[in-house]
This record gives C-alpha cells, sequence and structure tokens, in this order.
C-alpha cells in the first residue's frame, strides 16, 4: 500500500493524479479463512483490523451482501460521545472515542474525527436529574463531562432559543471532547488497512447460510459459493436476527428505522453537536454546511430502509422551537438504517450457543460513536474466548437479569 | 405511511391514528415459570424478515388494541384481527399464504 501524506499529493500533482492505486483489492472469496466476519459496516471492518494488529490474524475474510459502508454505518449522524451512565458502558465508549482521536494517524486515512463537543439539553426537570446524575457517573469513571447552566449552552450554540415555551432549554451535560467524524471514511480507512494486511473484503456477497457440525460452526454459504472457517463474527446490525436464525439461535431484539436528513447548505453557524432527547432530535453542521439532523426510531419492525415521513415531520417541528433559523431551511435529503435495538439498549458482544460463532449486535442508534472500541473488544473475544470490554454484554445478561440499562442516557440517542 | 383497519370500530386510517405494540401471540409468564420462559416471554423476539404478527393500539381512535399481520420487508399490510385470541385465525392464514406461499405460523425455529 502506498502512503497517503502531503509528499504523495505533490508527487501525484506533478503527473496528473495517475499514480493512485485502488484503497482496496477486489478479491474472489478463497475457499477458506482462519475467520470470517459478515457484515463490512465500521464494527466488522474494525474486527477484522484489530484481529490482525492485535492478534496477527490475518487469514480473514469480510463478507459484504452490498457494499461497503452502505448499512447504518453510512447511514448514521455521526455523533461521538461517550458520557454513558452505566460503568461497562463508559469503558468500551471511552475506549472508543479515545481511538477515534488517533484514528487517522493509526489507518493513514483522514476519517475527519472533529472534537468539536457535544451537548445533551436537558428540558425537563426529569432530565436535569439524569444528567446531573450522568455527570457524576462520568467523574467517577474518569471520563470528562460536566453539567452547564442555559447561558453556558447559549454561548456555545447563540442559535438556540433557551425560551421555547413547550421545551425550554433548562442547562445540559458537555462533552467537551465528544463530536464527529467522517462515516464513510472510517469505513473506507478500516478496509483500506484490512486489505493491506492481506484479509479479503469481499463485496456483493450475500450470507444465506451457516454451516454447523456438532454444535461447532464449519463455514457458511453465500451468493459466491460456500466458504469454510474456523471461527465467525455476525457483526450485521438490523440483521442480526436474520442471521441467527440461520446459525439456530434467537436473540433479544427488534430491528426497526431511524431516519435522517440534511438541509441545504449554509455558512457556518453552529460549531458543536446538540442532542435534545425530550423532543427526540439531534443537530449537527456537516462541512459541507448542511444541518444534519437525526430523529427517533420508528415504532415497529421494519427491514426496508425506509420509515414514515411523520417521524421526519415530528424532529423537525419540535427542533424548530428550539432553534427557530431552522424552519427557513430547504431539507435535501432524508434517509433510513435498519437499527438493532435490546431491552436495555445496550450492544451484545458475545459467545453465542454454537460453538466459534460469535456475535456483535445491538448498538441501535447508537453504535457509530463505538466503531473503534467494538472492533478492539469484539477482535480479543474472537481471538482469546473473552475481553474485560465485553464480559458484560454477554447475550446471557438479559436470562441473568444483569441488564445494563441505558435507556435514560441512551434515550433515543446517538 | 401503513394504512391500517382497526378491527373494533371500522375505521380504516393512516398510521398516525395509531401505535405499534411489538410482536403479538407472545406467551404470558409469571413469577413460578423457569428463566428460560421468563427470558423469552420478556426479551426474545422473533423479529422475522417477512411476515410479522403484531399488536396496534387505536390511539387516537376507539383506544382499544387489535392484532395485524404485515410484512416487514415491503411494509405491506396483509389483514388486521381481534386481539382476544391465541393465534391468527384461518382467514389471515389464508390471505398471508396466498401472498406469501408455504407460510406457515410458528414456522420460525
Ligand atoms: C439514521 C441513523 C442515525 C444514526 N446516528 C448515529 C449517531 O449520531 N451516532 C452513533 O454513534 N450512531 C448512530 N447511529 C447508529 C450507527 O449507525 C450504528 O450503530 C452503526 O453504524 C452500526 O454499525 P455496524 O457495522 O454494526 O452495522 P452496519 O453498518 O449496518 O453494517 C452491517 C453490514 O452487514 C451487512 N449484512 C447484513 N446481512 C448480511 C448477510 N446476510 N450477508 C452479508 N452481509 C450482510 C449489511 O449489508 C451491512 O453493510 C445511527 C443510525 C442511523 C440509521
Ligand atoms: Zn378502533
Amino acid at each position: 500500500m502506498k502512503r497517503y501524506s502531503a509528499f504523495a499529493i505533490a508527487r501525484e500533482a506533478t503527473r496528473y493524479h495517475s499514480g493512485w492505486e485502488r484503497a482496496w483489492r477486489a478479491p474472489e472469496p478463497k475457499t477458506k479463512y482462519d475467520a470470517i466476519i459478515i457484515g463490512a459496516g465500521g464494527h466488522g471492518l474494525a474486527t477484522a483490523y484489530y484481529l490482525g494488529k492485535n492478534f496477527g490474524i490475518t487469514n480473514v475474510a469480510i463478507i459484504e451482501k452490498g457494499w461497503l459502508g452502505g448499512g447504518n454505518t453510512g447511514r448514521n449522524t455521526t455523533i461521538i460521545r461517550s458520557n454513558y451512565l452505566q460503568d461497562p458502558s463508559a469503558a468500551i465508549y471511552e475506549k472508543s472515542r479515545s481511538l477515534y482521536e488517533t484514528m487517522s494517524q493509526d489507518l493513514n486515512y483522514n476519517v475527519m474525527f472533529s472534537p468539536r463537543g457535544v451537548i445533551m439539553l436537558a428540558q425537563t426537570h426529569h432530565e436535569v436529574r439524569g444528567y446531573q446524575r450522568t455527570a457524576h457517573a462520568n467523574a467517577l469513571q474518569g471520563v470528562p463531562t460536566e453539567w452547564i447552566n442555559p447561558q453556558r449552552v447559549k454561548e456555545l450554540c447563540p442559535i438556540i432559543n433557551l425560551e421555547g415555551p413547550r421545551y425550554p432549554v433548562l442547562g445540559g451535560l458537555w462533552q467537551a471532547r465528544g463530536g464527529t467524524a467522517r462515516h464513510d471514511a472510517v469505513a473506507w480507512g478500516y478496509a483500506r488497512a484490512c486489505s493491506d494486511m492481506g484479509m479479503d473484503v469481499i463485496q456483493q456477497c450475500e450470507v444465506t447460510n451457516i454451516r454447523r457440525e456438532g454444535g461447532k460452526v464449519v463455514g457458511v454459504d453465500t451468493t459466491k459459493g460456500a466458504i469454510d472457517c474456523d471461527k465467525l463474527g455476525i457483526v450485521v446490525a438490523g440483521h442480526s436476527g436474520d442471521l441467527a436464525n440461520m446459525a439456530g439461535f434467537r436473540l433479544p431484539l427488534e430491528s426497526v428505522a431511524l431516519q435522517a436528513l440534511v438541509s441545504e447548505p449554509i455558512k457556518p453557524a453552529m460549531d458543536v453537536v446538540i442532542m435534545a432527547n425530550t423532543v427526540h432530535g439531534y443537530l449537527s453542521q456537516s462541512d459541507k454546511g448542511e444541518m444534519v439532523i437525526g430523529g427517533g426510531t420508528d415504532g415497529y419492525n421494519n427491514y426496508t430502509q425506509r420509515g414514515s415521513f411523520h417521524h421526519v415531520e415530528e424532529t423537525v417541528r419540535a427542533l424548530n422551537e428550539t432553534f427557530p433559523m431552522l424552519s427557513r431551511l430547504k431539507m435535501l435529503r432524508q434517509w433510513g438504517g435498519i437499527v438493532d435495538v435490546t431491552g436495555d439498549r445496550s450492544p451484545i458482544l458475545s459467545k453465542t450457543p454454537v460453538d466459534g460463532v460469535f456475535i456483535n449486535c445491538g448498538w441501535g442508534t447508537g453504535g457509530f460513536k463505538a466503531i473503534p472500541g467494538s472492533g478492539w473488544a469484539m477482535a480479543e473475544l474472537m481471538a482469546k474466548g473473552h475481553s474485560p470490554l465485553t464480559d458484560e454484554f454477554g447475550m446471557e445478561r438479559f436470562i441473568e437479569g444483569r441488564f445494563i440499562d441505558e435507556s435514560v442516557a441512551a434515550g433515543v440517542a446517538h | 405511511m401503513l394504512i391500517l383497519n382497526c378491527p373494533c370500530c371500522g375505521v380504516t386510517a393512516e398510521e398516525t391514528e395509531f401505535h405499534a405494540g411489538g410482536e403479538a401471540h407472545l406467551k404470558r409468564f409469571g413469577p413460578d415459570s423457569s428463566k428460560e420462559d421468563f427470558e423469552n416471554y420478556m426479551f426474545m423476539r422473533q423479529n422475522p424478515k417477512g411476515v410479522h404478527l403484531e399488536r396496534w393500539r387505536h390511539n387516537n381512535g376507539c383506544g382499544k388494541w387489535f392484532h395485524a399481520a404485515r410484512c416487514t420487508m415491503t411494509l405491506e399490510v396483509f389483514g388486521t384481527y381481534s386481539a382476544q385470541t391465541y393465534e391468527p385465525p384461518k382467514e389471515i392464514c389464508d390471505l398471508i399464504s396466498a401472498k406469501r406461499p408455504g407460510w406457515s405460523w410458528g414456522a420460525f425455529s
């Protein structure tokens, strides 16, 4: 792999940019791999990357039914933060956030990580108490966050209207080191690094069956033929239930649509990320100038990657009160992704009833921020059989009643 | 936008009149049941790609609960039926089978 650098740009500038090579190969599947990862979203690619980087396991295929990053990884609103309530969450999300800080250097790929700060607005007294509690929990976890008053919110975000009659701003939970990153670049950067380590990223290849012998995985059937493996990682977000069914077990989650939309581009107006969980809306401004807006999930099970229009309308209507300037903007695009939501709003990183099969799912509406940390932890789980970061996130927690309840901190959250 | 017919009051309306209530026909388990049964009831869901039998409430109408048969891949609503039943009635199964040959209730393992 040729490294990207200022020097490379200068070199290519002198020869009409004819020397850039493909960022990753497009291989045909081999008959057997040490490990197969199903799903080339951020989590699947990061898992493969750390299998190679941290454990030297490089005979790996990442199998993707569409194009890499075409699932939720390329559809989300890219909010990165780690101010969760429970300790196991703080551990994995903070690991992840810190890995984002050096990701561009690690991958030699500019993922445009922008730690511009995230405010979670408190607009009800219930939220004031909830976020103050989270701020205290974060202090104990060593995750720097801060409870701020409405005036400070206004300083950080001048376009906000504090005195909305229905949704007044009562304060906020501020994480100065949260922010955003370029979602496609995260997937592309990992894919390039995986390909460079000799791994095969196989696109346009759908897994249709998981083959087992004597309770152990032996391989998968795909639209490009059968492929054998010793270990299998299922990392398919909204499609996890389907893949689990192929492997013969059930999961405690449901797949629903989550939508987002962007406005026409405008001049810089807001340089922080705002989340308003009471009204199920959140907002940031992209480098192109578009206001990026996300809402809450639709209410019913759905695999179609499109949601109902009235959810978009509700989100925008509520945000208009807090950000009056939005009412003058035209919305350009709207889309949906299928998110996998668990009963306690926390992910599942787990062994499964099938020997050799591991699953990473349940990130629901908020797993973009977790991509590097989750890949790091999942790789350790697959390589060593357990990881301190995943121990609490096993699927057996539902039968044991050991929930990692993030429905307060996560809420709609992203 | 889904369009549903409430079998309780007969009104046909857009989904904004209704509220989705998740998988239908869950068997409820109480305090003396096994851990597995309780986990199944509380958390495990079929979450199928395809035909889904589910609960809905006519929130902004008669307020009553009913069941719907719907496809999660196409959002097609096959039909709605009373919630006072342990399994989908034959007419509904026939409607689904006509559109999805080979489908049978409980086939999900
Ligand atoms: C609108 C929206 C906004 C969001 N906003 C945020 C946010 O602001 N911050 C945040 O942290 N998170 C956010 N999220 C959540 C985040 O996008 C996801 O949690 C995360 O991207 C999940 O990554 P993944 O790699 O697990 O899944 P995906 O990126 O969905 O990748 C799974 C891949 O598996 C593939 N696949 C499925 N079935 C098969 C099969 N049978 N064979 C082969 N491949 C298969 C799919 O094609 C897909 O590419 C948002 C999500 C949405 C939809
Ligand atoms: Zn009714």
